[in-house]
C-alpha cells in the first residue's frame, strides 16, 4: 500500500527534479540545434510513456491491493489490447526516429565548401593542422613521425610544406563558416569533444575519420577527449576559440608553416653541435 | 478465454523423456564439493558470484570517493581509479550477473522448473563451475601481480589496453584476458547443458508453451549467451596474441609515447566489432532471465496468470533474436563507416516494442489482481519503476544522432546502471527471497527484507537518476577529475557529493541482506513445501529442500501452465501445474 504512494512521489520527485535541475546543457555553439530538439522531443514521448506505465503501476498496486475476500480475476490474455499497445508503442518509436534519422542524415553529409583542418590526438595532447596557402593538406604517416615532425607529415609532399601546425594545443575557427574536422591519432583511440558543439568523434589510430559543425557563437571552448586513452584522459585539454573571420585571419597568419618548423628545428639543431 | 487452438488436457500428453538414474555421491567431497547435483552447483555458482559482487560493491566506493572528493583520499590516484573501475565494470557484468543468472538460478530452477531430476550432463555441469571458479581467481589474482590490474575499462579497447599508459600492461591485461577466455570455456559447459535440458528433459506433459517464463528467460539467455560469447572469446585470444607475441590484429602502426611500435595494419574498430557482438547481447543475456523471474514473481505475488504468456514468450525471442543485430549502437562516433548509423539505429529502436510489451504485460498482470506486498513483490515492483526508467534512456541512446552528444558521458553510465545493473539486481534480491524457503526450508524475514528493499530501491533511484542530468550538462565518464573545466558549475560537485554518500549508505545496508540471509538458515521459521501457493513445479517436490533426483520415485505429470491462479470454480486460488485436472478445466 505505501508502495503505490511511493511510486507516486518517485514520479513526482523524477517530474520536479527535472523541472528545477540547474544541470541541462551548455549553451548550444554550432548548427546542431537539431539535435537538441530531437532530444527535447525525445523527453516528451519518453517522459509521457513513463509517467503513465508508473503512474497506472501505483493505481493498480492501490485499488487491487490484497483484502480478505479479494480474488483476482482469471484472464490469460486479450489479443485486441495487446495489438493496440503494440500499434501505439511503434507509432511512438516511429516518431522517434524518423526526424532523428533525418539529422543524423544531414550529419554525414559534409557540405562542399567545408574548410577541412586536421585534429591530431596523442597521449595526452591535442595539436591542429590547416591547410596552408594551397588550401590543401599535405599527406601524413605515422612512419615520418620524428623529433622535427611530431605530426608525421610527409617530407617530400608539397602540399604538406606550407601547412600550418599547431601545437599550443589552441585551435581558431571562424564564425559561421562550416569546418570538416579530419581526425587523427598517432597511438590510441581519443575523441574530439566540445560539449557546446554537441558533435563528436574518435580518433582512430591507422585511420583518418572526420566530421562537420558550423561554429555559430563567438567564445572560448574547452575541448577534451571523450575515449578513454590512459590514466592522462582528463588532463588531455585543448582550446578552440571561435572568433569573427578577421581575427581568424590574424592567427592564421601567425602559425608557422611545417617547412619553417623543419628549418628552425634544424637550425637548432646545427647550433645545438656546434657547441 | 482460452484460445481453441491449445489442446484440452484430458489426458497428460505421452512421455517425452525417460526417468534417468543418476550419479549418486559416496563421500563428503563429491556430495558437496565436486558434486554433480544441479542444486549444489546453482549455490556454488551463487556463492562465488556475489562474493565477487561484494568485491565490485566494494570497488565501486572506490570509484564514488574519487569523484566526490578528487585527491584526497591519499591511496586513490589515476591507476588505482581506472583499475577499479575496470574491475568493477567486469565484474560485475561478467562474473556476477552473468554467472549468478545462468549458473546460479539456471541451475537451482531449471530442473526443477521443467520437472527433470537434474542437467542432463551433470558431470559438464560440474566442471562448468570449477573452470568459472578458477577464471575468478584468475581475474583477482590480477591484484597481486607486478603493475596489479588492467585499467583499460571493461570494454579492453586496444590500442590503448595493451600499452603503457594503461595501467596493469604488463601482467594485469594479459590475467584478465586468459580469465575471460576461461570464463567463456566455463560458460559454454554450463550453457550447452541449460539448453540441452529445457529441449531434452522436460518432463511428461510439461509443453514448451507451458515452460514458467523463468525457465523461458533463461534458456533464451543460454542460447545468445552460446552464440555471442565465442566473439569475445576471438576478441580475447587475438588481443593476447597483440600483446604477448606482437602480432597485430587490432594495433596499427603507432607510436607510444615517443616510441614508435612495431606493430601494423591491424584495426582497432574490429575489436569493438567483436566486443560489441559479445557486449550488447549480454545486455540481455542478463536482462532475459530477469525478465523471466521477475514475471514469475509477480503473478505469484498477485495471486494472477501473467498476462498475455504467448505474447511474452515471442517477446523473450524477438528480443533475442533483434539484440544480435543491435551491437553497433555502442560505435556510433568510434570511426565506423556512419552509414551503419541507419541501420542500428532502426534495429535498436525495434527492440524497443517487443520491450514495452513486456512492461506493459507485467503491468496489466496487476489489473484486477489480488496483489501481496511480500518482499519479493517489493523487489519485483521496483525492478519495473529501474528498467522502465532506464529502457527509455536507452531510446536517446539507441537514436544515432541523440547519441552524439550523449555517448560517453555519465548519461551513458546512469542509462546502464538503471537498466542492466540496479533493475537486475533488485531481481536477484526478490529471486533470493522468494525461492531461499524452497532451497533452506526456511523463510527469510520479512520485516528485514522490506528495510533493505526502501534503502536499496529508494537509494538506487537516487543514485542514479541525477546522474543522468550530469550527462546532459555534458560530464565525460572514465574522468579520475574533473579539474578546472569551464562548463560544470560547481554544484555539479556538491551533487556528486550527495551520490557518493547514498552510494555507501546503499553499499553498507546490504548487510542487512546478509544478516538475514544467514540469519534465516537457522532461525527462520519453517516454510513448509510451498509457502507462497505458487503452481510452478519446482514448490511441488516431495521434499523440501528437494533432495538428490528431485521427485522421489517418480517424475511429476503436468496438466496445465503455470499461471493457473485464480481459476474460477478451483478451490484454491491457485492449481498445481502436476494437480489432476478438474471437470471442465480449460487451462492452457
Ligand atoms: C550501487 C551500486 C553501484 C554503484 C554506486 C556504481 C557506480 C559506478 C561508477 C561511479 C562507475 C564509473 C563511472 C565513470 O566511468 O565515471 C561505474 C562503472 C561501471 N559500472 Fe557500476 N556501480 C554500481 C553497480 C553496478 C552494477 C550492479 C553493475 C552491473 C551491470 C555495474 C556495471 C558497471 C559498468 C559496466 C561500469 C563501466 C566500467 C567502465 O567504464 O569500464 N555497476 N559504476
Ligand atoms: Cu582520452
Ligand atoms: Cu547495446
Amino acid at each position: 500500500m505505501s508502495i503505490a504512494i511511493v511510486m507516486v512521489l518517485v514520479v513526482a520527485g523524477s517530474i520536479l527534479f527535472h523541472v528545477l535541475s540547474p544541470w541541462r546543457a551548455t549553451p548550444i555553439a554550432s548548427n546542431w540545434g537539431f539535435i537538441d530538439d530531437t532530444m527535447g522531443l525525445t523527453f516528451l514521448v519518453t517522459g509521457a510513456g513513463f509517467v503513465a506505465v508508473i503512474l497506472f503501476m501505483a493505481y493498480c498496486l492501490y485499488r487491487f491491493r490484497h483484502e480478505p475476500g479479494r480474488r483476482a480475476a482469471y484472464e490469460p490474455e486479450n489479443q485486441k489490447l495487446e495489438a493496440w499497445l503494440g500499434i501505439v508503442t511503434t507509432i511512438a518509436v516511429v516518431i522517434l526516429l524518423a526526424p532523428g534519422l533525418l539529422v543524423w542524415g544531414q550529419f554525414i553529409t559534409v557540405p562542399k565548401d567545408a574548410m577541412e583542418i586536421e585534429a591530431v590526438g596523442v597521449q595526452w595532447n591535442w595539436s591542429f593542422r590547416l591547410a596552408g596557402v594551397d588550401h590543401q593538406l599535405g599527406s601524413s604517416d605515422v612512419r615520418y613521425i620524428d623529433t622535427t615532425n611530431s605530426l608525421g607529415l610527409s617530407p617530400a609532399d608539397p602540399k604538406g610544406q606550407d601547412d600550418l601546425l599547431v601545437t599550443s594545443g589552441e585551435l581558431h575557427l571562424p564564425l559561421g563558416k562550416p569546418v570538416k574536422v579530419l581526425l587523427r591519432s598517432i597511438d590510441v583511440l581519443h575523441d574530439f569533444y566540445v560539449p557546446e558543439i554537441r558533435a563528436k568523434m574518435d580518433l582512430v589510430p591507422g585511420i583518418v575519420t572526420n566530421f562537420w559543425f558550423t561554429p555559430t557563437k563567438i567564445g572560448e571552448y574547452e575541448i577534451l577527449c571523450a575515449a578513454y586513452c590512459g590514466t592522462g584522459h582528463p588532463q588531455m585539454r585543448g582550446k578552440m576559440i571561435i572568433e569573427s573571420e578577421a581575427d581568424f585571419e590574424k592567427w592564421q597568419t601567425a602559425q608557422q608553416t611545417f617547412e619553417q618548423s623543419r628549418k628552425s628545428d634544424a637550425s637548432r639543431d646545427t647550433r645545438a653541435s656546434a657547441q | 478465454m482460452t484460445d481453441a487452438s491449445v489442446p484440452q488436457n484430458v489426458a497428460p500428453p505421452p512421455a517425452e523423456v525417460e526417468d534417468v538414474e543418476l550419479y549418486h555421491a559416496h563421500s563428503w567431497l563429491t556430495k558437496y564439493v565436486f558434486c554433480q547435483d544441479a542444486k549444489v552447483i546453482a549455490i556454488q555458482y551463487a556463492g562465488t558470484a556475489i562474493t565477487v559482487g561484494v568485491l565490485a560493491l566494494v570497488l565501486s566506493w572506490v570509484i564514488r570517493l574519487q569523484l566526490a572528493f578528487p585527491g584526497a583520499i591519499p591511496f586513490i590516484d589515476a591507476s588505482v581509479y581506472y583499475q577499479s573501475v575496470t574491475m568493477h565494470g567486469m565484474i560485475m557484468v561478467v562474473y556476477m550477473l552473468t554467472a549468478i543468472f545462468l549458473g546460479g538460478f539456471g541451475n537451482y530452477l531449471i530442473p526443477l522448473m521443467v520437472g527433470a531430476r537434474d542437467m542432463v550432463f551433470p558431470y559438464v555441469n560440474m566442471l562448468s563451475y570449477w573452470v568459472y571458479l578458477i577464471a575468478t581467481l584468475v581475474l583477482v589474482s590480477s591484484y597481486f601481480v607486478p603493475g596489479g590490474p588492467t585499467g583499460a575499462g571493461w570494454t579492453l579497447y586496444p590500442p590503448q589496453s595493451i600499452l603503457t599508459g594503461t595501467p596493469g600492461y604488463d601482467y594485469g591485461i594479459i590475467l584478465m584476458l586468459v580469465s575471460l577466455i576461461l570464463f567463456i570455456v566455463g560458460f559454454t559447459m554450463g550453457g550447452l547443458n541449460y539448453v540441452v535440458t529445457v529441449l531434452q528433459a522436460r518432463t511428461r506433459g510439461m509443453t514448451l508453451m507451458r515452460m514458467p517464463l523463468t525457465v523461458w528467460g533463461i534458456f533464451a539467455a543460454a542460447v545468445m549467451a552460446l552464440l555471442a560469447f565465442p566473439g569475445l572469446f576471438v576478441a580475447c585470444v587475438m588481443l593476447l596474441l597483440d600483446r604477448t607475441l606482437g602480432t597485430s590484429f587490432f594495433m596499427p602502426s603507432l607510436v607510444e609515447l615517443g616510441e614508435r611500435k612495431d606493430y601494423v595494419g591491424g584495426s582497432p574498430i574490429l575489436f569493438q566489432h567483436l566486443f560489441w557482438f559479445f557486449g550488447h547481447p549480454e545486455v540481455y543475456i542478463v536482462a532475459l532471465p530477469a525478465f523471466g523471474i521477475v514475471s514469475d514473481l509477480i503473478s505469484v505475488h498477485a495471486r494472477k496468470n501473467i498476462f498475455g504468456y504467448r505474447m511474452m514468450v515471442w517477446a523473450i525471442i524477438a528480443i533475442g533474436v533483434l539484440s544480435m543485430v543491435v551491437w553497433g549502437h555502442h560505435m556510433y562516433v568510434s570511426g565506423m563507416d556512419p552509414w551503419f548509423g541507419f541501420f542500428f539505429a532502426v534495429t535498436t529502436l525495434a527492440i524497443a516494442v517487443p520491450t514495452a510489451l513486456k512492461v506493459y504485460n507485467w503491468v496489466l498482470t496487476l489489473w484486477h489482481a489480488d496483489i501481496h506486498f511480500t518482499t519479493p513483490m517489493l523487489f519485483a515492483l521496483g525492478f519495473l519503476v529501474t528498467f522502465v526508467n532506464g529502457g527509455i534512456t536507452g531510446l536517446y541512446l539507441g537514436n544515432v544522432i541523440v547519441d552524439v552528444p550523449l555517448s560517453a558521458t555519465l548519461f551513458v553510465v546512469a542509462h546502464f546502471h538503471m537498466v542492466m545493473g540496479i533493475a537486475p539486481v533488485l531481481v536477484i534480491f526478490g529471486a533470493i527471497y522468494h525461492w531461499y524457503p524452497k532451497i533452506t526450508g526456511r523463510m527469510m524475514d520479512e520485516r528485514l527484507g522490506k528495510i533493505h528493499f526502501w534503502i536499496t530501491f529508494l537509494g538506487a533511484y537516487a543514485i542514479f537518476f541525477p546522474m543522468h542530468y550530469l550527462g546532459v550538462l555534458g560530464m565525460p565518464r572514465r574522468f579520475y577529475e574533473m579539474g578546472e573545466t569551464a562548463f560544470v558549475p560547481a554544484s555539479a560537485a556538491t551533487l556528486n557529493i550527495v551520490i557518493t554518500v547514498i552510494a555507501l549508505a546503499v553499499g553498507f545496508a546490504q548487510s542487512i541482506f546478509f544478516y538475514n540471509l544467514f540469519r534465516s538458515l537457522k532461525y527462520g521459521a519453517p516454510a513448509g513445501g510451498n509457502p507462497w501457493r505458487a503452481a510452478s513445479l519446482e514448490w511441488q517436490t516431495p521434499e523440501t529442500p528437494p533432495g538428490h533426483g528431485n521427485w522421489g520415485a517418480h517424475l511429476p505429470v503436468v496438466y496445465r501452465w503455470p499461471y493457473a491462479y485464480s481459476v474460477p470454480g478451483a478451490p484454491e486460488d491457485y492449481l498445481p501445474q502436476n494437480a489432476p485436472p478438474m471437470s471442465g478445466e480449460h487451462s492452457p
